[in-house]
């Protein structure tokens, strides 16, 4: 995947996270608890989101890198560069 | 073998299972009774339908809130706010001699209630408004302090102590005539500050939603299972036998069953940290009327009354206590559509203390004698706070404390379970966790809540 591809996917998680929410004026530099007042508890969904589509392991110390759609894409590149896209 | 046995199909073993399932696990709920629910069912009685333990949703914010218990455990059990199909309350009371508050899912309300009523006490109120605001639950260092005390120092107007306290503790103190300053500040919030609600189709309509939702993910939900014992070796649950005689096994236990109930079940004779069950329950009539209640004037969604000025949180000493209630009617909810019996009539629904003892104790005969008799003494003690509805009765029905341990197996029939709460959901096994009433949390969204918590925090990071 690309870096845009993985935006989509993320993207895709969060719509599955919270049904109800607008996304399509999501910004991507700020943060996903700022903008969407995530919790602590979602968080932990994205993690096992991508654990679970992609088999992904992301270590608790690494959490911090998912808090804007920019910080994740970045974090993320690496590990799904070589994943194809369905 | 399971990743993970749930024990009890109430709300908190259902919204566990979907957590759990959602990411794969191989789950099964076992349930002893043969329908869902527990302690929020529902059922069907000459051809009416009728909800038990729900009266109405606690914690209702609007479509697009964040914030709020509602909103989290939609985003965690991926449900649309629509989905639940909520209703918002048309309005409550709290009714005391000579004193009534109106309440609704607007703060307001009640503010300028409290101004007409105590017109003194209107800082003080504010006071202790910014006080539940500013609290965090998830900083315990307060919790388990006394909400007595606290009211207290606030609010020099015991009456007003009294009648705040009434809705409160009847929707949610396992405790006796106190709470925890926790529970009183979560329950405030979630009964004054975000507000009440139903679905128009009742308490199986959030049942429904949840048993599809955990079946479509691949979870087994086993009925009329009831878990006979749990087998311990090395400090955690190896066996789970059933009362069939059928064994299962579990990496992990999750039960819903109650903190003693549960500890019971382990065949290592004491549970490290006994405690005390809860001893407060409840008798509760139900009316099917022939008209809607709003044509007889009586349009409130729910009214807690007490007839003296001082509100008993206590078991009472006579089989039901009449000085006080919670009458509910489900048709006065903003619904679309008027909600309407077979007929085109109404339900009013009265909850009363009662004493687990006196209702155990009687045999078969003399229960359904009790039961008519005291039926007929609750509902002329509500009459007095509302219009009398009494001549367009066309049916009846009563749950008792043994009615309430029937379905939940809950000790003593105790409604919110034991007064101690085990907030971290952990036994003395490294394999078993509890959740739902026990844990912490009560009420539908508290139950539901628990089972998420207790899922995420001890069934899903490994």
């Amino acid at each position: 995947m690309d870096r845009s591809e993985i935006r989509e996917e993320v993207l895709d998680i969060l719509k599955d996270i919270a049904p109800d929410e607008d996304l399509s004026d999501l910004k991507d530099e700020q943060s996903f608890r700022e903008q969407m007042e995530l919790d602590s508890m979602d968080f932990l969904d994205i993690v096992m989101e991508l654990r679970k589509r992609h088999r992904i392991q992301i270590p608790e110390d690494d959490y911090v890198n998912l808090a804007s759609m920019n910080s994740t894409v970045e974090y993320l590149e690496p590990h799904m560069s070589d994943i194809e896209r369905v | 073998m399971y990743d993970t046995i749930i024990i009890g199909a109430g709300m908190s073993g259902l919204a566990a299972g979907i957590r759990l399932a959602h990411y794969e696990q191989k789950v099964c709920i076992l349930e002893r009774h043969y329908t869902i629910g527990g302690l929020n069912s529902f059922y069907r009685l000459r051809g009416r339908d009728y909800d038990v333990g729900l009266h109405a949703l606690t914690n209702v914010t609007p479509k697009g809130t964040r914030k709020g218990p509602l909103a989290r455990l939609l985003r965690q059990l991926r449900m649309s706010w629509d989905d639940l199909e909520i209703s918002p309350q048309v309005g409550s009371e709290i009714v005391f001699p000579g004193n009534r508050l109106r309440f609704d899912n607007n703060l307001d309300l009640l503010r300028s209630e409290v101004a007409r009523e105590f017109p003194k006490r209107v800082d003080q109120f504010e006071q202790l408004i910014s006080e539940i605001v500013d609290y965090d639950d998830l900083d315990d260092t307060h919790a388990a302090m006394s909400a007595r005390e606290r009211l207290t120092e606030l609010l020099d107007e015991p009456l007003l102590i009294e009648m705040l306290f009434c809705p409160l503790m009847f929707y949610g103190s396992a405790r006796e005539h106190d709470m925890d300053w926790g529970q009183f500040s979560i329950m405030f919030r979630s009964i004054f500050m975000e507000g009440l609600g139903r679905p128009q189709a009742g308490v199986r309509l959030i049942l429904k939603h949840l048993v599809r939702k955990f079946r479509g993910l691949g979870g087994e939900l086993k009925l009329r299972c009831g878990v006979k014992q749990m087998k311990v070796a090395d400090d955690e649950v190896k066996t789970v036998v059933l009362e069939n005689g059928e064994e299962i096994t579990g990496r992990r236990i999750l039960s819903s069953a109650g903190w003693c109930e549960t500890m019971r079940l382990c065949d290592d004779g004491q549970p490290v940290v006994s405690r005390a069950p809860g001893r407060l329950s409840f008798c509760e009539t139900i009316a099917a009327i022939d008209l809607e209640p709003k044509t007889l004037g009586h349009d409130r969604t729910i009214t807690f009354y007490n007839d003296n000025e001082q509100f008993a949180w206590t078991p009472p000493d006579t089989p039901c206590d009449l000085r006080s209630g919670v009458i509910c009617s489900p048709n006065n909810f903003e619904y679309g559509e008027p909600l309407e019996g077979p007929d085109g009539g109404g339900t009013v629904r009265i909850t009363a203390l009662a004493n687990f003892d006196y209702w155990n104790g009687l045999d078969e005969e003399q229960y359904k004698l009790e039961k008519l008799r005291w039926y007929d003494a609750i509902t002329d003690s509500a009459v007095r706070f509302i219009p009398d509805y009494r001549n367009r009765v066309v049916d009846t029905d009563m749950f008792t404390p043994t009615t309430i341990v029937r379905f939940t197996g809950h000790d003593n029939g105790a409604v919110y379970g034991a007064p101690d709460k085990q907030a971290d959901g952990r036994t003395h096994l490294k394999n078993l966790f509890i959740c739902g009433t026990d844990q912490g949390f009560v009420g539908i969204i508290g139950s539901i809540v628990s089972g998420i918590g207790m899922a995420n925090m001890h069934c899903l990071r490994d």
